[in-house]
């Protein structure tokens, strides 16, 4: 493969795209596979074909296009956007190609959901076909690998991710381009890079979606990672709940090596890059960086001690860079248009922009794709709608199991890693779920505490009984049965936990509930002394009980 | 010092489907490390991985039995017994808890008198509860079998399974 | 043995002291008499850094460091016995009690057990937190030995001896979180097992009475772990 082949692929591509007049854009990611997208898709191509306008028109299946929860959609070249599209409606659907859009289907996109965001990372998702890499490549795909192989030298590289001021998107926020120049500086004739997609967090289905939607960004991002950082070989540590991410990424890989943008010798440089992918089986913990190695080493999935730091011994104790599925999906851009133009993007300290996925008690739940230090408000009441059934906002949680539970004061802060942290909770990997006033806050604090007490290896002492013993407290507290020394004791195990546990999953599973002691500490009170949930969840046999 | 020759195991029996299996071991060598990726193929394969199976990809392997084991019990994903006809997983992801998963999962438990992870007494139904499908927005989801269902009602959930108990297959 | 060139320095708790670089401040804590508690470290096992009781305050961070796996460091500060380190190792080890049933009074191991001594030593008097009462297996189908699921602390210690040094990798643990146990092969009888040797390193070292030899009684279970030492010894000899 060469600079002026790929370029050749993307004009074909092109050239065959524009052939046809009419294309419905049929959304095939999970979210509207799941409403019955892929009849609609059926339907319509039947429909084409009825009408015999198979030259003409066309559908294509492609990713997510964010507004899940009115699926299946369904856009068009004239940028119409039809949402909870049935197969019935297929031949009104192809018959107001010429005389315009179906009016009931109509889903307005000048709606804040669409015109408040900033897509990079899911620039491609709902646009092109993520089973077809020419698709991507003629949207602009794989340019920036042949541009840092070709033009740049691997500082270079790293030098611009540097100026970017691209920060780890698994949660952590640790800087890209310091990462990747440690793994670059550590001596070794084998180094490995390594994708985690172990999307874990319950809520969270961004790196799922982008996988599904533009597998390729992922891979040229690690591609032109495993370039700077000098690594050879490299995984995909995917979850195995995610089949169809699964099956496209095995699509992506295969057609890859076929144009010899994978394997040896890449475009006829001396960088050779081999991925493989590694089913993960149903454990959160591995997504912390040890024990994703342990299990791609084929072990239980514990944490280590660190360090050594994966950057020095790694998998098979070889220096390894570990990155998420949305830090790769941002390099290709940034190596096309400049470390500094990303950098424009965002805050001081938090460039760019982060995909949320919204769910919960919220209006348009789906993915969203925002710049960096835009306010909570503006992501629950402008994006997502507010919240629906006339009932009031309590509080949104983000940042998973280690993140906390932000309430209503909170609304006009920016989304930023600082910010966050100061506020008690986390960026986290990108899962933001708006909690009503129907909730317990203590019957929240007490789901992500079982979370964690099921999901913690058990290797360290007090992450093991700890997590047990706090979960049985609030089991307590919201079972209404508690006394006033529980709330001291609750106290002094989620210090415990957070102080002298091994891993961040230990470290960080006391954060829900320390958040929600902090913000809600009358319902605490009022479970406490009173005997009572405010909310009517607890203590009546149907809410929590788990 | 000498290698002793320790001869390869042969699969449990005639089953076709060891073919498959072995065809991932060969793939990476019986290298111990494709422990987790050989059981992937023999669940995939199998449903389920019994003491059998865990004897015979140990040993192909090199692997230790009793790491075998402990890998296989490590990870939720697998499973040591066989499961029901059906399956129905609810998703106990946030969005789905926020939004009723619990009701939905104790309509289940009253109606097939199991619990998540348990299958019923004729073998009909299985009851699992995941951690997140990643269809949050679509939450309260469901999956039947291999299809994912949103916005689960537990009318509509018990409906469903009701089908599945009454059909005589 | 070969000296590596770099010697640092280092204060524990106010005392100067050098050290070979690769060591840990657990190994210069130890060999000068100052004492840090530890339940799954046992020289000559690879350490796995998981009880969290050697946890040590280094001058400079907030965090804690596990003793056990932390390198010095030329001119680092520690500080092994603060009333914070004490606090939380009380803990720990009172959830570590309430996790299965250890009743001291009825152990074969009861006088020469190291949770026991740790828990005197930390002068824990009572435990705060709600015992679990789990129920748990007693497994005596080995020929010479018992292992009592109720005793168990998780230490891992007879995973890692019957992997590292007999080499027969009998021991493992299946399960995670609070469910976790030590098996021997596929979770099968001791007795049965096809890969134990029945060595008994493993019983000698169990920190409790959770592995002993058949026939002790109460309080006569005694521990002689001077193999360890002896084995590493010869084994490097021979390298």
């Amino acid at each position: 493969m060469t600079p002026e082949e790929l370029i050749e692929i993307a004009e074909a591509e092109r050239e065959a795209q524009s052939e046809y007049a009419h294309t419905f854009n049929v959304c095939v990611a999970a979210g509207c596979l799941s409403c019955q997208s892929q009849s609609v898709k059926d339907a319509l191509d039947q429909e084409i074909k009825t009408h015999g306008l198979e030259h003409t028109c066309r559908t294509k299946g492609v990713g997510c296009m964010g507004l899940c929860s009115e699926g299946p959609l369904v856009s068009t070249e004239k940028g119409t956007l039809y949402k909870k599209v049935a197969a019935s409606d297929a031949p009104e659907l192809v018959e107001s190609v010429e005389v315009g859009p179906v009016s009931r289907l109509v889903c307005p996109t000048d709606m804040p959901f669409f015109q408040k965001q900033k897509k990079i990372v899911l620039e491609n998702s709902g646009v092109i076909d993520a089973e077809r890499m020419e698709d991507y490549v003629a949207a602009g795909g794989y340019s920036g690998l042949i541009q840092a192989l070709t033009e740049m030298t691997p500082a270079q590289v790293i030098e611009q991710v540097t100026r970017s001021g691209l920060r780890g998107r698994g949660g952590a926020g640790y800087p890209t381009g310091l990462k990747w120049s440690t793994v670059a500086k550590a001596q070794s004739t084998r180094k490995f890079a390594i994708c985690n997609a172990d999307e874990g967090d319950p809520g969270a289905f961004m790196d799922r979606s982008v996988l599904e939607s533009d597998p390729h960004r992922v891979l040229e991002g690690m591609l032109i990672a495993a370039y700077a950082v000098g690594a050879s070989e490299g995984f995909i540590y995917v979850r195995a709940e995610y089949p169809l991410a699964i099956k496209r990424l095995r699509t992506a890989i295969r057609q890859a090596e076929r144009l010899g943008l994978l394997g040896g010798n890449i475009c006829g440089t001396r960088f050779s890059f081999h991925i493989d992918l590694r089913l993960g089986a149903g454990a959160f913990v591995c997504g912390e960086e040890t024990a994703l190695i342990a299990s791609i080493e084929g072990r239980r999935g514990t944490p280590r001690p660190r360090p050594p730091y994966p950057a020095q011994a790694g998998v098979f104790d070889e220096p390894t860079l570990i990155n998420n599925v949305e830090t790769y999906a941002n390099v290709p851009m940034i190596i096309r248009n400049g470390g500094d133009w990303y950098a424009r993007i965002g805050t001081e300290k938090s460039k760019g922009t982060k995909v949320f996925a919204l769910a919960g008690r919220i209006q348009n739940t789906g993915l969203v794709e925002v710049p960096m230090g835009i306010t909570l408000r503006e992501i629950v009441f402008e994006i997502g709608g507010g919240i629906p059934d006339g009932r009031n906002f309590k509080a949104v949680q983000t940042g998973g199991p280690s993140g906390g539970c932000l309430p209503g004061q909170f609304l006009d802060m920016p989304v930023d890693y600082e910010s966050l942290a100061k506020a008690g909770s986390i960026m986290g990997s990108g899962g933001m779920i708006v909690i009503d006033d129907s909730a317990c806050m203590v019957d929240v604090a007490k789901y992500f505490m079982d979370f964690c007490m099921t999901e913690s290896c058990g290797k360290c002492i007090p992450c093991r009984v700890g997590t047990y013993q706090v979960h049985e407290l609030l089991k307590r507290i919201t079972g209404c049965e508690s006394t006033p020394q529980d709330m001291s004791m609750l106290q002094e195990l989620c210090d415990l936990l957070k102080t002298t546990s091994l891993c961040g999953l230990g470290q960080s599973s006391p954060n829900p509930v320390l958040s929600t002691l902090r913000y809600f500490a009358d319902e605490y009170k009022a479970h406490v002394e009173d005997h009572n949930c405010p909310a009517g969840v607890c203590g009546n046999g149907s809410g929590g009980a788990r | 010092m000498a290698t002793i020759d320790f001869a390869r195991p042969t699969a449990p029996n005639q089953d076709k489907r060891w073919r498959i299996v072995e065809s991932t071991m060969r793939r990476v060598g019986h290298h111990p490390r494709a422990l987790i990726e050989t059981l992937h193929t023999v669940q995939e394969a199998f449903g389920y991985l019994d003491r059998d199976a865990l004897r015979y990809v140990a040993a192909s392997l090199h692997v230790p039995l009793s790491r075998a084991y402990g890998v296989a019990t490590f990870y939720h994903y697998f499973t040591l017994k066989p499961a029901g006809q059906h399956t129905c997983v609810v998703c106990t992801g946030t969005a789905c808890y926020i939004k009723g998963a619990n009701q939905l999962l104790g309509a289940l438990k009253s109606m097939l008198k199991v619990e998540p992870g348990e299958t019923t007494g004729d073998g009909k139904v299985s009851l699992l509860a995941a951690r997140c499908l990643g269809s949050c927005g679509l939450a309260p989801a469901v999956v039947y079998d291999q299809e994912v269902a949103g916005k689960v009602s537990a009318e509509g959930l018990r409906a469903r399974v009701a089908q599945w108990m009454s059909h005589d297959a | 043995m070969t000296v590596a060139a770099g010697i640092k320095t280092l204060k524990i708790d106010d005392r100067d002291f050098s050290a070979r670089a690769q060591e840990t401040i657990l190994d210069v804590a130890r060999q000068n008499g100052i004492f840090i508690p530890s339940l799954c470290e046992l020289k000559g096992l690879s350490e796995v850094g998981a009880c969290r009781l050697c946890l040590v305050e280094i001058k400079g961070s907030n965090r804690l460091f596990p003793a056990c796996v932390t390198p010095v460091e030329e001119g680092m500060e520690v500080t092994t016995n603060s009333e914070r380190l004490q606090r939380y190792r009380r803990s720990i080890l009172e959830l570590l009690f309430t996790e299965r049933n250890h009743v001291c009074s009825v152990c074969v191991s009861n006088g020469h057990c190291e949770m026991q001594t740790l828990a005197q030593k930390l002068e824990i008097t009572h435990v705060r937190f709600p015992y679990r009462y789990p129920k748990a297996e007693v497994d005596a189908s080995h020929q010479r030995f018992v292992v009592d699921h109720n005793r168990c602390i998780l230490c891992s210690r007879c995973v890692r001896v019957c992997d590292e040094i007999e080499g027969a990798h009998t021991w493992d643990l299946k399960g995670r979180g609070i469910h976790v146990r030590v098996i021997t092969d596929l979770d099968e009888p001791w007795g049965s097992s096809e890969t134990c040797t029945g060595c008994g390193k493993c019983v000698h070292v169990c920190p409790t009475g959770a592995l002993f030899e058949k026939g002790r009684s109460v309080a006569e279970m005694m521990k002689r772990r001077q193999f360890l030492p002896y084995l590493t010894l010869m084994r490097e000899d021979r390298e």
